[in-house]
């Protein structure tokens, strides 16, 4: 065959085509909510085994989806003085604190300039659905810092769509940095104490170098501070995807 | 503000009217402040009568929404929201943009008209 370019072009093999056996299983991800997993501490933990079964119990009811922090979530509540008994309030999860049954959630929304955060407990009866708008990670476990960000990075359509998530294997990680207000601020987000990666600091370098006065470089090697949760999460997990299963 | 995080309304505290009446959106060399709270304790919260001073004038208002969190359930604003009435309970506002907690409804009787001219409910 002769190209374009009138010399003999190199033979290039088809490409080999690419087999997906769907038949066998995929790896499926674990997900392990971060409620499940004790505190550490010296309580019996026949409290947590049965703290255990009681969530586990709500989920076989209502299914409470796996989200992480930056995600986009729609919450619908049972509420009295609403219309139609229902309020449904979109936000994306700034926060997620507490540990068994009191495990809640902070969703953030700026509505018309005003900004909104309602805490949600995750295993309260009155929820009646949790739907994923957009599941994706952040830098940071806390986004707390939104609060002192410009506004267009809290804002989220109330009507928005839900974006499909595509793998069933990786959760995205949106590395974005947000830009944030002129100072004060709530808190002082420069420090190291608070270990924020998600913020375009435009602060002068003098005030960066003195925000590290207060690092404490020795709090990661500190052995009483350790709490290494692997052996503990293996065995919470088998005994929830079992349960669960049934 | 200036100040750093505030909580829930006292005396002193500076807020921000929410509807479009005349008195609460003019602006003024000094912010409209708060100096009585209509409650057995001096901490207002949503739902409470504040007397508020705009303007070199006195005026009462409701308390829509505080920066204090409260039960869980229940929306937390970013700034201290406030609705402009009159000693009878008719708000001197015509409409009222940013959004207003449900809880509000539980106390229909007394801040119908009030609820009335909202159009955002969180």
């Amino acid at each position: 065959r002769i190209s374009s370019d009138g010399k003999l072009a190199k033979f290039q093999p088809p490409p080999k085509p690419v087999i997906i056996d769907k038949q066998k299983q995929r790896e499926e991800r674990r997900f392990l909510s971060p409620e499940f997993i004790p505190p550490r501490g010296r309580t019996d933990p026949l409290k947590f085994y049965m703290e255990r079964k009681d969530m586990i119990q709500r989920r076989k009811v209502f299914n409470i989806p796996e989200f992480y922090v930056g995600s986009v979530l729609a919450v619908t509540t049972a509420d009295l003085y609403a219309n139609e008994k229902a309020n449904r309030f979109v936000g994306i999860c700034i926060q997620r604190g507490g540990k068994g049954l009191g495990a809640t959630f902070v969703l953030r929304n700026v509505i018309e300039d005003q900004g909104v955060e309602i805490c949600y407990e995750l295993y309260s009866p009155r929820i009646q659905a949790i739907e994923v708008l957009k599941l994706e990670k952040r830098l940071d476990d806390n986004l707390m810092y939104l609060r002192d960000a410009l506004p267009e990075y809290s804002t989220f359509d109330v009507n928005m769509k839900p974006v499909s998530h595509l793998d069933h294997e990786e959760v995205p990680v949106n590395k974005l940095q947000v830009r944030m207000k002129p100072k004060p601020w709530s808190k002082r987000w420069e420090r190291p104490k608070y270990n924020i990666k998600g913020i375009k600091f435009e602060l002068p370098e003098k005030t960066m170098k003195e925000a590290q006065k207060w690092s404490q470089p020795w709090l990661e090697f500190d052995m009483l501070r350790e709490y290494d949760t692997s052996k503990i999460e293996e065995k919470i997990w088998k005994e929830v995807s079992e349960e669960l299963k049934k | 503000s200036i100040t750093g995080a505030c909580r829930a309304i006292q005396k002193l505290t500076r807020v921000r009217v929410v509807d479009n009446s005349a008195l609460g959106n003019t602006p003024y060399h000094r912010p409209p402040k708060c100096i009585h709270v209509y409650n057995k304790t001096g901490v207002g919260k949503v739902g409470d009568k504040i007397l508020l001073a705009i303007k070199g004038e006195k005026k009462k208002a409701l308390i829509v929404g505080h920066k204090m969190p409260g039960p869980t359930m229940t929306p937390r604003f970013d700034s201290n929201n406030v609705v402009l009435i009159e000693d009878n309970g008719n708000p001197i506002g015509t409409r009222i943009k940013t959004p207003i907690p449900y809880i509000l409804r539980q106390r229909e009787g007394e801040f119908s008209k009030v609820l009335a001219i909202a159009h955002n409910f969180v």
